[in-house]
């Protein structure tokens, strides 16, 4: 089922001494196509558990409509909307046993889709067959580990059919292990029940590990939508830049002067064309010609340095650690605003000579983005 | 032993004497009045050892009278205060608006004297001879004949005493209801919404399971209070219970000592005694009825 945003905002209104009423969601306006596996990325507070919340029906938008399919569910309670959501905390029914809790959605559907028990049964073992848990079926939720506990909920969430499945941060409560487990798993039953399924997630590279498609939020605005490859490559600002990659982008203050990309002295890349997205092409296509720099936002991606004696980049070269198939590079530069260090992941023949006190990197050009300084806006070029 | 546990065994002393002092000697001393014919507190003297003072209890109609009103307080009360108090505890739990306004006001009884209150219950209620009482002014609006609720029929007397003593253990009902309900996880109920569940089915498998615990501790709790009633009988129908024909088993032990007719610690023991047999079974009873049912975490 098809999930259609339509200018949908949600504002909470102010309480106490916070009187400024609060935009959690910001004019939302976007599709999530049939039968795909989205997660809603960003830092907390950014509005993806709203956004969650008002699919459900949960909370009822500002402004705007939401839509499964062609039929308007603004207006519908939670009740009959026909989703399944997986909480967070899994919000199991302590009282019951798993099969209880699993067949609790059959026992609400009334007439013509009322079932016998033994078709709720039936029902519930296939379910918990298919999220394997089925060796579980009496006991309670306080018997089960994390991991199974969240099973149970994503079966009493798949057992009725739902037009949409909803799971709030999914592996947040697991350990480090589990957690890549049960994505690959999510990501398998997601396949095998072609459920459109929305996953809210603050961790990018759970997001982009099994999503088809993410969106990219910061306070209460989409900031992109994408493939997460696509994003990644080629992000539309600096947040979503900096927010995508493990370990992050390295962002440093650099100009575009006399035709080439400065950072500090050093001319890094040669530059043909830079053109702010929207701007007019012939101010901006004479820019490079005048001797007047242009400030921008260097972000150079971890994978994008390589070590090169005769490499343009001068950095202060702290420590190179070797972690096997490839070695992180931590060193310094002067105009680096990110962080305190520059990482460079760089393949593990190249390691440069760690006793040394400057390291020289030539960069990949496609791994250079560039960024409006003031608004962060993405800067496309042409290399 | 070791020093700690030398500590901690020091640091219960304080409490353990004065329990040992004030509750568990008198516990068996009131066992061994029971089975003393005659005691005498000024003498110290009883003429036999044996069952007789149960026999007598057990025969005295005054006994038997208050035996049957405690246990009808306790039928109606218990029940009705405990219901009563889950509808208005989910009824405020459900509202936003005036809610800290109507949760004060429901808890005030709890903070007012018994005795005021039974007194106020009393002109409530009394006929004089210049007035028939605000209740009979308000059931004569429906064409009711006025009743005398405090000196009139055994019913409407017993209609009053559970009225005034379900309005006074309300409250408490109520706040340990209201918190007992707020603990409930939020989502477990819209985790149920989501799945279709409507009010009511949520209300009877998830709301009320969760908040089990509380009701069969307020049900316990309830019966063991009812059976112990004697003030607020005392507060309406004034202090001779036996005259009214409301006296109470506690009412009973009491005069039993220090009454008109008191002076007699081996009936007053047997009384007591019989009252914490009750008491003990009934609350075995719920124990063993309430096993599997109420949800344990």
């Amino acid at each position: 089922m098809k999930v259609i945003f339509e200018h949908v905002t949600k504002k909470f209104p102010g309480r106490g001494k916070n009187k400024d009423e609060v935009i959690a969601v910001d004019d939302f306006d976007f599709e999530i196509p049939d039968g795909k596996l989205i997660g809603l990325l960003g830092p907390s507070g950014c509005g993806k558990s709203t956004a969650l919340n008002l699919i459900c029906g949960l909370l009822s938008p500002t402004n705007g409509r939401i839509l499964f399919g062609e039929e308007d569910v603004t207006a519908i309670p939670p009740e009959r909307r026909g989703v399944g959501m997986v909480f967070q905390n899994y919000a199991l029914y302590p009282h019951l046993t798993v099969e209880q809790n699993i067949i609790f959605p059959l026992q609400n559907l009334k007439g013509a889709e009322r079932l016998s028990k033994k078709e709720m049964h039936d029902k519930a073992v296939e379910v918990a067959g298919l999220v394997q848990i089925d060796a579980l079926m009496d006991r309670r939720p306080s018997e089960l580990s994390g991991g199974q506990q969240q099973r149970v909920a994503i079966a009493r969430a798949l057992v009725k059919l739902p037009r949409v499945l909803l799971l709030d941060e999914p592996l947040s409560n697991l350990d480090a292990r589990l957690r890549l487990q049960t994505r690959e798993e999510i990501r398998r039953i997601q396949t095998r029940t072609g459920v459109t399924t929305i996953f809210v997630t603050h961790d990018q590279e759970e997001a982009m590990s099994i999503s088809d498609l993410i969106v990219v939020m910061k306070d209460g605005r989409v900031h992109q939508i994408g493939r997460p490859q696509e994003v990644y490559d080629d992000p539309a600002d600096l947040f979503v830049a900096q927010f995508l990659g493990t370990p992050p982008i390295n962002v440093f203050d650099g100009r575009i002067e006399n035709g080439s990309l400065y950072i500090g002295e050093e001319a890094v890349l040669a530059w043909e064309t830079v053109l702010p997205e929207g701007e007019n092409k012939e101010t901006a296509g004479t820019a490079p010609a005048s001797d007047k720099p242009i400030p921008v936002t260097v972000a150079i991606r971890p994978e994008g340095f390589v070590v090169d004696p005769a490499g343009p980049l001068t950095c202060a070269l702290d420590a190179v650690e070797v972690m096997g198939r490839d070695v992180s590079v931590v060193c310094r530069h002067p105009k680096l605003t990110s962080a305190p260090q520059i990482r460079a992941v760089i393949d593990a023949d190249e390691q440069p000579d760690s006793a040394r006190e400057q390291v020289r990197f030539s960069l990949k050009p496609h791994k250079v983005l560039l960024f409006d300084p003031e608004s962060g806006e993405r800067l496309r070029t042409g290399w | 032993m070791e020093q700690r546990h030398l500590k901690g065994y020091l640091y219960l002393l304080p409490a353990v004497l004065f329990l040992g002092v004030f509750l568990v000697y008198p516990l068996f001393d009131v066992v061994t009045y029971s089975f003393e014919e005659g005691y005498n507190f000024a003498s110290q003297t009883y003429r036999g050892i044996g069952l007789y003072n149960y026999r007598y209890v057990l025969r005295d109609p005054y006994f038997l009278q208050a035996l049957k009103n405690t246990l009808l307080l306790v039928i109606i009360t218990v029940p009705l205060s405990t219901g009563l108090a889950l509808v208005i505890s989910v009824a405020l739990h459900s509202i936003t608006v005036l809610k800290d306004f109507f949760q004060t006001i429901f808890f005030l009884p709890y903070v007012t004297n018994t005795l005021a209150v039974g007194l106020v219950f009393m002109i409530l209620f009394a006929r004089t001879p210049y007035s028939d009482g605000l209740m009979n002014l308000l059931l004569g609006i429906f064409g009711i004949a006025p009743i005398d609720f405090i000196e009139g029929p055994y019913a409407a007397k017993l209609f009053v005493l559970s009225f005034y003593t379900i309005w006074i253990v309300l409250p408490f009902k109520i706040l340990i209801l209201t918190s007992a309900l707020a603990g409930v996880d939020e989502n477990l109920i819209k985790a149920a919404r989501i799945d279709g569940t409507g009010p009511m089915r949520i209300f009877f498998k998830i709301t009320l399971p969760m908040i089990s615990p509380m009701i069969f501790y307020l049900v316990i709790t309830g019966f063991i209070g009812a059976f112990k009633a004697y003030s607020d009988a005392v507060a309406i129908f004034g202090v001779n219970l036996n005259a009214a024909g409301m006296n109470t088993i506690v009412g009973y032990v009491y005069d039993m000592l220090y009454g008109d007719s008191g002076g007699f610690p081996s009936y007053a023991s047997a009384a007591a005694i019989l009252l914490f047999l009750i008491v003990l079974t009934i609350t075995l009873i719920n124990l063993l009825a309430s096993r599997g049912r109420v949800r344990s975490n």
